[in-house]
């Protein structure tokens, strides 16, 4: 168990393709007769791993691919729970593009990921900074600062729900004690996102940190000691050397962290349901309301097969800026 | 020396500082669940209060039920997790060693789906097949949370673990399935246990599959502590305490398990691009 020790995993996860390399080149160094031998049992003895994979395939098409499948043929049709069904075309579809609340949930969505993104992935960095040093009690801490992710979000939204209240909540209370006036958070239009984003931050924050941290620890020594040497300033330091070399886990962490951020649902729905009226209604609660509150099932496949273009399209720019970033990286060395 | 003994006592300050929104919530949330209403309504609020109403604890099993919902979610977490073990360790060990990496983005598929988007579907089948009512509906949802992780975590271990034994194994004769059970099998236990607890506290956590097929009976920990706040009048000391017991199996794992939990989330993310 030791030895996936947690500071490790990135360079372990890292450095995999380099001994890979190494094996390769050993292998060709033993000698022409030995590796005709070992190619020649490999084509013989070729285990056949496909059996392995087969039930797990079975059963992802059925609980995966099924869905999708019909999802998209419920979305060209009418059809509301308990009554009939008529073929509809590209009925739903327009019905989306020309529904204001759709629209609404859509700029929701989009505020509520971009400020869900933004605040853990700098709080997070400078989490991991700081968990990256030596310090006393640093493994307990941590231990802690990971605790938010885990707790069941449920749970954790009753109880920012109490803390949230505008006369009996704990936190108008802190804020009265430097001075700053109540504030009504979850139950007003203007803070509610606002609101629930500190509630993602502080629940997803940790999740950042620690894919950072998996970066950092694969960070050498050597190019820092020599930038001391130099002269170099702590910010200089950080600037040119840290975020450079951990720039690809900084892209992972903004991706996971963009899906999540988009999919989120337990907070807001156990939290607000998409209030005050539908100002902290994404598209994902809209969706739920849709499907389960009016049981118009048609019209919430539309919405789930858009939804779900719209998280692959931007996770798909993510990821182009990801082999971007990986092939600056590989041509630095 | 000195000076280093500075930037220690600096950097412990500086983490305390970002860990201290964690640890006022859990004590709040403690806080919450020990008082009774005129303490909980109290202002000034109250963090430690001169009597400890234990007996909200008591409340949230006498009175809602709780027994009965927490069995449920051992059974769904529990068979949901198994079953994913059971597909999904062999799925990881079988992508691990055909390399085939394509596979890894129906993975990140998977993840990017919204689970809304399966219950649409799933939800009419079930009715279809008329098992609404108990619990398997659950149970089969989610292995759309369980058999990702399972198989995420697996693959990234059974990477890392050394292919000379196996290949010795098969060079002896042995087949496929016994290589896999008596050689690759054995070292991955590590692996299987961040797979298991991976996969247990997701699905703990789950509450949107719930929400939608759980009825009266068949609730699970996080959709009947939701439900306490819209039906009963809202008090605020037996819903912390219900919110506490929801959330502190998966609490206590996080503890206990840190390590390996760490170790999974960091693998799976690291891969995950």
């Amino acid at each position: 168990m030791s030895t996936i020790a947690p500071e490790r995993t990135g360079v372990t996860t890292g450095r995999t393709e380099v001994t890979t390399d190494r094996t390769e080149v050993t292998t060709k160094r033993s000698g022409a007769t030995t590796q005709a031998i070992e190619e020649s049992q490999s084509v013989r003895l070729a285990p056949n791993y496909w059996p392995f994979v087969v039930p797990a395939l079975v059963v992802v098409s059925a609980v995966i691919v099924f869905p999708w499948a019909f999802t998209l043929w419920m979305s060209v049709n009418r059809w509301t729970l308990g009554q009939s069904r008529s073929f509809a075309g590209m009925e739903n579809y327009l019905r989306l593009a020309s529904d204001p609340r759709f629209w609404e949930s859509l700029v929701h969505t989009l505020t509520y990921t971009s400020l869900s993104v933004a605040a853990p992935m700098f709080l997070g960095t400078v989490a991991a900074l700081i968990f990256d040093a030596r310090f006393p009690l640093r493994g307990l801490l941590r231990g802690v600062f990971v605790m938010p992710m885990m707790a069941t979000p449920v749970a954790v939204a009753l109880v920012w729900t109490m803390m949230f209240h505008p006369q009996l909540g704990v936190l108008n209370y802190l804020l009265s004690l430097v001075g700053i006036p109540a504030q009504e958070w979850i139950f007003n239009a203007n803070t509610v996102i606002p609101s629930l984003v500190a509630v993602e931050t502080w629940q997803w924050t940790p999740l950042v940190m620690l894919i950072v941290l998996g970066g950092l620890a694969s960070v050498p020594r050597e190019p820092f000691e020599s930038a001391e040497i130099d002269g170099a300033n702590a910010w200089q330091q950080f600037r040119y050397l840290t975020l450079p070399m951990i720039a690809p886990f900084l892209m992972i962490a903004l991706i996971i962290r963009t899906i999540d951020a988009l999919k989120s649902f337990d907070i807001i729905y156990a939290m607000t349901q998409g209030g005050p009226g539908t100002a902290s209604e994404t598209i994902n609660i809209y969706l739920y309301n849709t499907a389960f509150s009016y049981y118009d099932i048609g019209y919430g496949s539309a919405m789930a097969v858009v939804f779900f273009i719209v998280i692959v399209a931007l996770s798909f720019i993510l990821l182009m800026l990801r082999q971007r970033s990986q092939w600056n990286d590989a041509e630095g060395k | 020396m000195s000076s280093r003994l500075v930037n220690q006592i600096g950097l412990f300050f500086a983490a305390l500082v970002i860990v201290s929104p964690a640890i006022l919530f859990f004590l709040w949330m403690i806080s919450l669940s020990l008082k009774f209403e005129i303490d909980n309504g109290a202002y000034p609020p109250i963090l430690i209060p001169e009597r400890f109403a234990w007996s909200n604890y008591v409340k949230v099993f006498e009175e809602n039920n709780f027994l009965l919902y927490l069995w449920n979610s051992v059974l769904v977490t529990g068979t949901a997790t198994l079953l994913a073990l059971l597909i999904g360790v062999p799925a990881g060990y079988g992508i691990a060693r055909l390399k085939a990496e394509k596979s890894a983005v129906v993975i990140m598929i998977a993840r990017m789906t919204p689970g809304l988007s399966y219950l649409i579907p799933l939800f009419l089948l079930f009715q279809w097949i008329g098992i609404l009512g108990t619990l398997w509906p659950q149970i089969i949802i989610h292995l759309v949370v369980t058999v990702p992780i399972v198989v995420w975590v697996m693959i990234g271990y059974f990477e890392t673990t050394p292919m000379e034994l196996e290949e010795a194994a098969n060079i002896d004769g042995a087949s496929s399935w016994q290589v896999f059970r008596l050689v690759a099998l054995p070292i991955a236990k590590p692996g299987i246990v961040v797979a298991f607890i991976l996969s247990v506290i997701f699905s703990w956590n789950n509450f949107v599959f719930g929400v939608v097929l759980a009825s009266r009976e068949t609730r699970t920990l996080p959709v009947a502590v939701y439900n306490m706040l819209s039906y009963e009048q809202v008090s605020w000391g037996p819903l912390a305490a219900a919110a506490l017991v929801v959330t502190l199996p998966v609490l206590v794992l996080t503890m206990f398990a840190q390590k390996q939990i760490v170790a999974g989330l960091t693998a799976g993310a690291v891969k995950g691009g």
